[in-house]
């Protein structure tokens, strides 16, 4: 029974142990002066409404954040509406909310804070006084922060106008993310509407030119190309396989191959192992196609292609090579950072921004080139990520 | 035990795993000019490598040292190890798949979305990678000590740099050929020897293996002693001795009689042919024939002991960390449930081997019993029973494989245990994170190494497997048939079970054993951790994950249905 006995006391050790963390834990702002303290539970509360802000005037996250909105204000209740509804209502007297509308019509009208006397039937409703503020996004009203009160004041009128204002300034991230997110979204149709012509025209007349001498070969490649349009111009889903991804660049290459012919030495070292991990849609396709044109241009010799896929514990690395004319590094940096057009390479600025988006900013482009070196670009993709599937 | 040969394979297996780890990566990938999509890897290829990873220390020495000493109660140690496959492939495989997620802490997060669920699960997974570690290590020094006399730290020693060193260069990073290897070098190992033993026990006139008597010395036996050890004597039996014998001074003629009797460190003792095998104090003394009758294996509570083996096996194998990133391989759930399935197959095969080194142990290697190192009848056996070179090399063949088993498993734990250190714990990704992560996973378990007692290796698997069937199979099983777990629940029901499962088995590696309900926790942590789980999360409705039934559906919708965006134009 001895082992019991040690067993059981390790675990209540344990347990004692966690408990004076926590409580160590919670207690440890003692530290503070008064005035420090008001000014980190201040910070702390708006700090702490900012997150839900930030997902804009849905009722989920305009619950959490009124919650805190009222604690910074300390009235008995408060409101948040959008253009046409109250999302949330926060504190008591709940059946005001039918009437917030009505009251909130008038700011939509002016853009001002105004104060409202209420009358209430019920003797214990602390509501009397409302003061609205508008929330506004680039000049226009989208909403209105209502506080309720027992007697109106004109402190309270100035600070729920401050404290619209700075929720209006998280509301103004909160459109901006969506914009950020729309523009990328665009971006990548744009990448797959981008199936350069010049590939077009190309692939069409190295096919046209084996109809006659070798129709078994051009209906192989017509296929190709069958297969390889349908995989870009798919509409749904923002994430495919790694194997999916190399069909669909060994279709590109099989048609770039009929053009060029023997010049164009391509080697695939593809681990296995890494298959089925789940990428970033056309994250690699357009890399080849650009060492394709870095590796052929301007030179009469082959042009050497290698693309490797290794497996690394957590990771798989991939690697897309060229020994052509390379790129300046300079340009590449601006492109990179989004500030010049797409002259350096195919969508280059746009991939980046989408594992950067999808895996986080360790998760970029690795471009090693120089001009007349060649270029090497890896890429490394997580093999699990919360919230990308195929 | 004169082992030149058996050193040589040790080096060579050693040796051949560096080589193959530096330059396996050229061998693995498939270099060519054209993509060939099919070339995934193949359900027979993966589930060679798995059995590769899995079959550890515990199954190749472990098991026949447990079944030698305490008789057929332990043949449910194979057969769990094998059959935790079987709920695998009916419960988890294909779900766990279909989730994307390579890690558990990545199911756990994949399933309730809670940094939360995922920390306690990283948490919990590195537990039982260390708890997993530890019997590598300790069967190694045995290894290492049984052919070379060298001190146990040694072989933990050796197997712990050789592989750290291996992962940190890039090595046997889970690349399959080279797993899948592995698992056929392990397989040769232990069954071409068994022929040849089962040949010369049928040459010696087969004696009978259940028979009325006690393990008795076949011929004239020195036994040395390493440690100070008690042992129990049943009937009274002379020997010729050489060190200190109950306290008192022995050199010449001597006799032990009924009763237990203590042996000092450094005696050597010398005992006819015939004499009946006096047994440490740890292994009950049977008869051959009431050894091979179940229920005898000297715990207080067999039967007890005997269903929480097998909860905690076939629950367990679910949540090892090193088992599950293979199931990522497979291409879809159903090359998940087809590579399963070949597991079974191929452990079945390989775990009919060890029991007949157990059997054939209490005939040939009876002084185990007397020194306690019962783990060792695997390496022993061959040499002792076929005379000269040819059981030498058989022995060499059983010590490289039992090498191959140390360095394969380790280094899929290894490579594991630094995904979550440096993912999850140490939050320090990249090369450099990985590497000090690396050192970091190894420095434990080889510093409890030295804290721990002489517990039998698979009992110590047991262990883990015990944690992991308490913590994370509650998880696995309840996260993906149950849309009503809560984030709550999940991380109470984690604890619940995979706490006190732990604490038991850190109480019982430290004390070298002791009470059977520490011992063999899983019988009662595993319905705690389920209860809890589910109880919990009935308490807590409002925290059911976001979005819950689009993560059943992905996770339970075969890829073919064309719910999936890739399969729409």
């Amino acid at each position: 029974m001895n082992g019991l006995w040690t067993a059981g006391a390790i675990l209540l050790a344990g347990l004692a142990v966690v408990i004076t963390l926590w409580r160590t834990s919670r207690t440890r702002n003692d530290f503070l002066t008064h005035e420090q303290r008001i000014t980190f539970e201040t910070l702390h509360t708006a700090w702490s409404a900012a997150p839900p802000l930030r997902a804009g005037l849905v009722p989920d996250a305009a619950k959490k954040s009124a919650k805190h909105l009222r604690t910074l204000l300390g009235t008995p209740a408060l409101a948040l509406t959008d253009e046409t509804e109250v999302v949330a209502w926060e504190g008591e007297g709940e059946h005001h909310a039918a009437d917030a509308m009505d009251l909130a019509r008038e700011v939509f009208a002016t853009g001002r804070t105004r104060a409202f006397d209420i009358t209430c039937g019920s003797p214990d409703c602390p509501v009397h006084s409302a003061v609205l503020a508008p929330l506004t996004v680039e000049g226009r009203v989208v909403g209105v922060l209502a506080a309720y009160s027992r007697e109106p004041s004109a402190g309270l009128v100035r600070a729920t106008n401050e404290v619209a204002r700075w929720a209006s300034g998280q509301l103004e991230l909160a459109e901006l993310d969506r914009s950020r997110t729309r523009l990328v979204e665009a971006e990548v149709r744009a990448l797959r509407a981008q199936i350069s012509p010049h590939f077009i025209y190309n692939s069409l007349s190295a096919i046209a030119s084996y109809v006659r001498t070798d129709p078994e070969k051009a209906r192989t490649l017509l296929l190709d190309f069958a297969d390889f349009t349908r995989y870009s111009f798919r509409r749904a889903g923002d994430f495919t396989t790694l194997s999916e991804e190399l069909k669909s660049i060994d279709q590109y290459l099989a048609l770039e191959r009929a053009r060029f012919g023997e010049r164009l030495k391509v080697t695939l070292q593809i681990a296995p192992e890494v298959l089925p991990v789940t990428v970033p849609f056309l994250c690699l396709q357009p890399l080849v196609e650009n060492a394709v044109r870095h590796g052929m241009e301007g030179k009469v010799g082959p042009g050497h292609i290698t693309i490797q896929a290794a497996d690394a514990g957590e990771e798989a690395h991939i690697t897309i090579e060229d020994d052509g004319i390379g790129m300046d590094p300079e340009a590449l940096r601006r492109t990179l950072a989004g500030q010049v057009g797409e002259t350096a390479g195919i969508g280059l600025g746009n991939i980046d921004e989408r594992l950067r988006r999808c895996y986080g900013d360790d998760y970029g482009l690795v471009v090693e080139t120089a001009e007349g070196l060649g270029t090497k670009i890896s890429v490394r993709v997580p093999k699990y990520q919360a919230g990308v599937h195929a | 035990m004169s082992s030149s040969y058996g050193i040589i394979a040790v080096v060579v297996v050693a040796v051949g795993t560096v080589l193959v780890g530096t330059y396996g990566l050229r061998i693995s990938r498939t270099t060519s000019d054209f993509f060939v999509a099919s070339r995934t890897v193949s359900p027979w290829w993966n589930a060679s490598a798995i059995g590769g990873e899995y079959l550890s220390a515990a199954s190749f020495v472990g098991i026949a040292g447990l079944i030698f000493a305490h008789g057929p109660d332990m043949l449910w140690f194979p057969v769990g190890y094998t059959a935790g496959y079987l709920v695998l492939l009916a419960l988890v495989a294909a779900p766990l798949r279909r989730s994307g997620a390579y890690t558990l802490p990545d199911f756990a997060e994949a399933r309730f979305g809670s940094p939360a669920v995922r920390a306690v699960a990283s948490v919990i997974a590195l537990g039982i990678g260390w708890l997993y570690l530890l019997p590598q290590l300790q069967g190694a020094g045995l290894t290492l000590h049984t052919l070379t006399g060298a001190p146990d730290w040694v072989g933990a020693l050796v197997v712990a740099v050789v592989v750290t060193a291996n992962v940190i260069a890039g090595g046997m990073r889970s690349i399959t050929f080279v797993q899948a290897f592995q698992y056929w070098l392990k397989l040769t190992a232990i069954a071409v020897p068994v022929v040849f033993l089962v040949v010369a026990w049928q040459a010696h006139g087969a004696r009978d293996l259940t028979g009325p008597e006690f393990p008795v010395f076949p011929r004239e036996t020195t036994v040395s002693f390493d440690t100070n050890t008690s042992v129990r004597v049943e009937q009274a039996v002379a020997f010729r001795g050489d060190g200190v014998v109950d306290g008192s001074e022995v050199d010449g003629p001597a006799e032990f009689g009924p009763g237990e009797h203590t042996i000092a460190a450094g005696s050597r003792l010398v005992f006819p042919e015939g004499a009946p095998v006096p047994h440490v104090a740890s292994i009950p003394f049977n008869t051959n024939a009431s050894w091979a009758l179940p229920l005898r294996g000297g715990d207080d509570f067999p039967l007890y002991a005997v269903y929480s083996l097998i909860i905690a096996t076939f629950l367990g194998t679910m949540g090892l960390p090193h088992v599950i990133v293979r199931f990522y391989t497979n291409p879809n759930g159903r090359a998940a449930r087809r590579t399963t399935l070949i597991v079974l197959g191929l452990l079945g095969i390989f775990y009919l081997m060890p029991p007949i080194y157990g059997a054939l142990g209490r005939l040939y290697t009876p002084e185990l019993l007397m020194t306690g190192d019962t783990d060792a009848v695997v390496l022993v056996l061959p040499s002792r029973m076929v005379d000269g070179v040819g059981g030498q090399l058989l022995g060499a063949l059983v010590a490289g494989g039992a090498f191959a088993a140390f360095l394969s498993t380790s280094s899929g734990l290894m490579v594991s245990l630094a995904g979550v250190l440096s993912r999850d714990v140490l939050k320090f990704r990249g090369i450099r994170g990985f590497r000090v992560s690396t050192v970091l996973a190894v420095l434990v378990p080889l510093g409890m190494t030295w804290l721990v007692g002489k517990v039998p290796v698979a009992d110590m698997v047991g262990l883990a497997f015990a944690v992991a069937a308490s913590s994370l199979c509650p998880l696995l099983v309840l996260g993906i048939w149950s849309t009503r777990i809560t984030t709550a629940g999940a991380v109470a029901g984690m604890l619940a079970g995979g706490v006190p499962a732990l604490v038991a088995g850190l109480v019982t590696i430290s004390a070298g054993g002791g009470n059977v309900f520490l011992a063999r926790p899983a019988a009662w942590t595993v319905p705690l951790g389920f209860i809890v789980m589910y109880v919990v999360s009935l308490l807590t409705p409002r925290k059911v994950p976001p979005g819950v039934n689009h993560v059943m559906v992905r996770l339970h919708a075969p890829e073919n249905l064309g719910l999936r965006s890739q399969d729409r134009l």
